[in-house]
């Protein structure tokens, strides 16, 4: 069933430039839904048009199937979670989880009852005496969290709840939203620009640029079919990296950014779009290191980072273009190498030269089986 | 190897750290004290010699050009809470604070509220309430002296349409303390309401939005929100208005001259009386003395009582 709806939403604030153009979505009830973009690219205010904080300029909302345009936001039965928290600062943890309550009159003893599973949940029981500033930067996102959670509401809005956290508490978060989210079976729609948060935690992801719709699938969906170069090179990390491809030699031979030659195999020039000039798209996991005699190109080193478990290479001299390689181990090179890689063609995502589209994504596919136990 | 080994250094002779921190210390006092001279001078000159001389004063008594004359001790201090006067004018300046400062508190806080809207023009109606900051108390109460005016003023021509009898604002002894309390609420109300606009814009918006999405109402939001999130600036607007109500001189010598029968004779007016009408420098200082004590406690009462209900964040 759908949770909410939107159809051609449009937003504009001064009548004549579109902050929103045309967007179309619909959330699954108990869907967790990510809307992910660079800052700027309007996903804020769509979230808040949802809540019913900001006007929808034109289209139709709906939310449990009925429109909901013209509803105050308290009659949308959702809740919400800002990126500052909005904790009232002159309240205990206790009334702060409460406040939602009060306003609705909710008897006492299920009050009591509520917050007291509400706390138990969330970890907060310790706390409730508490004013805001005399908790952490992570118990009062738990307090906005359990706020949201008291209410009950089917549907629960998160705006970059995440982004005022240090990265090891970010981490533990995301997995407690999440199981938060599957344990009441909240729909839930959660903004943040933090790919990494969208990959990891959404059933599905929106990603949004300039206030256009880019993308929307799963996380697994973006990543090896982008619908765009803008996809391509938001999702993931490190970005995809791009390049411009010509077909020469009567379309036996890729030359991509004049300087990288692939000599086409004939499976390869089945799988190949027809296209004369693409931009090519491959991930930093494709290419591959090897020995010199299986080399495809040797390429310039310009920068290491060792991760430990992994090498993050970034090359230079391809056109003007950086590309970046994640190798697997630890590999001791050092900026200025010229060392050998092997690069595939049938890793390539091809797009269109002219708009960036996707026209191909990578023959050779991604996923491999596992035999669950 | 599993870390590096940090080489412990060997020092043979201790070395002379206070020296050198006490050196600095002076010299940081020194640079301190050369940015604050000009306002220690200009406080010195302007603010801490009179009051001492004030308490000097207050001693003795004087001739006509304010030399001293004859010490007294406290006789001074015992012969003003034995005047009658004195005792009417304290009365007069309790009551004035009292008329004056929810007056001002309770219209500002609305005035403010209803500016801190969003909506076209807004800006128009913030310069027009807090315009009457920028009116000179000396013009405001010309001003108030014809609306005031027994015969020709509006007020009361407004009243006879109305069919009620002329009232004398300013010279009736049951009215003159009212009127000037209105119109030191009229003048007072600027300052007051830019400060609580200042308040109310400082609080976060999300606030509201979190709330609304609860479900909460416009007058619940005023109450559990809008009001203990600007306690602290009400409370320093109220400790302001305090201090002020206690200083009223300049309507008071525009409108009345402390008439009728003494009925809006307030403390700082009275003062100015006994020093430059009466040439009673002594016992003038000796209530300037008084007047500053009954400011000092009011103030202290105020933090101690106010610490308790303000909510700083």
């Amino acid at each position: 069933m759908k949770q909410v709806e939107m159809i051609d939403i449009s937003k504009s604030y001064d009548k004549q430039t579109n902050v929103l153009n045309d967007i179309n979505l619909s959330i699954n009830k108990g869907e967790f839904f990510v809307l992910v973009g660079p800052s700027g690219c309007g996903k804020s205010t769509l979230l808040r048009m949802v809540a019913g904080l900001e006007e929808i300029t034109s289209g139709l909302l709906t939310i449990n199937g009925e429109p909901a345009n013209h509803l105050p936001p308290k009659e949308r039965k959702l809740s919400m979670v800002f990126q500052n928290y909005a904790l009232y600062p002159h309240l205990t943890v206790e009334q702060n989880i409460l406040f939602g309550l009060d306003v609705k009159k909710v008897n006492k003893e299920e009050r009591k009852r509520r917050l007291k599973e509400t706390a138990e949940m969330i970890g907060l029981t310790d706390l409730l005496k508490r004013k805001p500033k005399e908790l952490s930067g992570g118990q009062r996102q738990r307090v906005a969290l359990a706020r949201s959670v008291v209410s009950r509401a089917p549907l629960c809005l998160m705006d970059e709840p995440l982004s005022n956290l240090d990265a090891k508490l970010r981490a533990q978060m995301r997995i407690e939203i999440r199981r938060l989210q599957r344990q009441l079976g909240l729909t839930m729609i959660y903004v943040t620009h933090d790919q990494v948060e969208a990959m990891t935690m959404g059933d599905r992801i929106m990603v949004l640029n300039e206030g256009k719709v880019q993308q929307v699938g799963k996380p697994i969906t973006l990543y090896n079919e982008p619908a765009n170069t803008f996809v391509a090179s938001f999702i993931g990390s490190p970005k995809m990296n791009l390049g411009q491809a010509e077909l020469l030699a009567e379309g036996k031979q890729l030359i991509v950014e004049d300087k990288l030659q692939f000599q086409l195999s004939a499976q390869d020039r089945i799988h190949l779009p027809p296209h004369q000039k693409t931009t090519i798209g491959i991930r930093a996991e494709h290419l591959y290191p090897a020995a010199n005699h299986e080399a495809t190109h040797h390429l310039e080193v310009a920068g290491v980072e060792h991760l430990g478990n992994e090498t993050l290479i970034v090359f230079e001299g391809i056109g003007d273009q950086l590309w970046s390689a994640k190798w697997s181990g630890q590999w001791m090179v050092s900026p200025g190498d010229v060392v050998p890689v092997s690069i595939s063609v049938e890793n390539f995502c091809f797009f269109d030269a002219e708009n960036g589209r996707l026209i191909k994504p990578a023959y050779k596919g991604q996923s491999q089986e596992v035999v669950a136990q | 190897m599993i870390t590096e080994e940090v080489m412990p250094l060997n020092y043979t002779e201790p070395i002379e750290f206070g020296k050198a921190k006490r050196k600095q210390r002076r010299k940081i006092l020194l640079k301190g004290l050369l940015f604050l001279a000009p306002s220690i001078i200009l406080f010195s000159i302007f603010v801490f010699y009179p009051m001492i001389r004030t308490i000097y004063l207050s001693f003795f008594l004087t001739n006509q050009a304010g030399a001293t004359t004859v010490y007294v001790g406290l006789q001074n201090y015992m012969d003003i809470f034995t005047s009658p006067i004195f005792l009417k004018s304290l009365k007069s300046t309790f009551l004035f604070v009292l008329y004056t400062l929810p007056g001002t508190i309770i219209l500002s806080l609305f005035l403010a509220v209803i500016a801190n809207e969003k909506l076209k023009g807004i800006d128009f109606f913030r310069m027009i309430f807090s315009s009457s900051m920028g009116v000179s108390v000396a013009a405001a109460s010309v001003f108030w002296m014809f609306l005031f005016h027994p015969s020709i003023g509006f007020i009361n021509r407004g009243l006879a349409a109305l069919g009620i009898a002329k009232i004398g604002w300013l010279t009736d002894p049951h009215w003159a303390l009212l009127s000037v309390s209105i119109s030191t609420i009229w003048m007072n109300i600027g300052f007051t309401f830019l400060i609580l606009l200042g308040g109310l814009q400082s609080i976060d918006s999300h606030l509201y939005e979190s709330a609304a999405i609860d479900g909460a109402g416009y007058f619940y939001k005023l109450r559990r929100i809008t009001l203990p999130m600007l306690s602290p600036t009400l409370f320093f607007v109220m400790t302001v208005s305090v201090i002020n109500a206690f200083q009223t001189f300049g309507q008071i010598d525009m409108l009345t001259k402390g008439g009728p029968s003494n009925e809006t004779n307030l403390i700082v007016y009275g003062i100015y009386r006994e020093a430059f009408v009466n040439y009673q420098y002594g016992s003038a200082s000796a209530e300037a003395i008084i007047l500053f004590i009954i400011i000092l406690i009011m103030t202290l009462v105020q933090f101690k009582v106010g610490e308790r209900k303000v909510h700083y964040q």
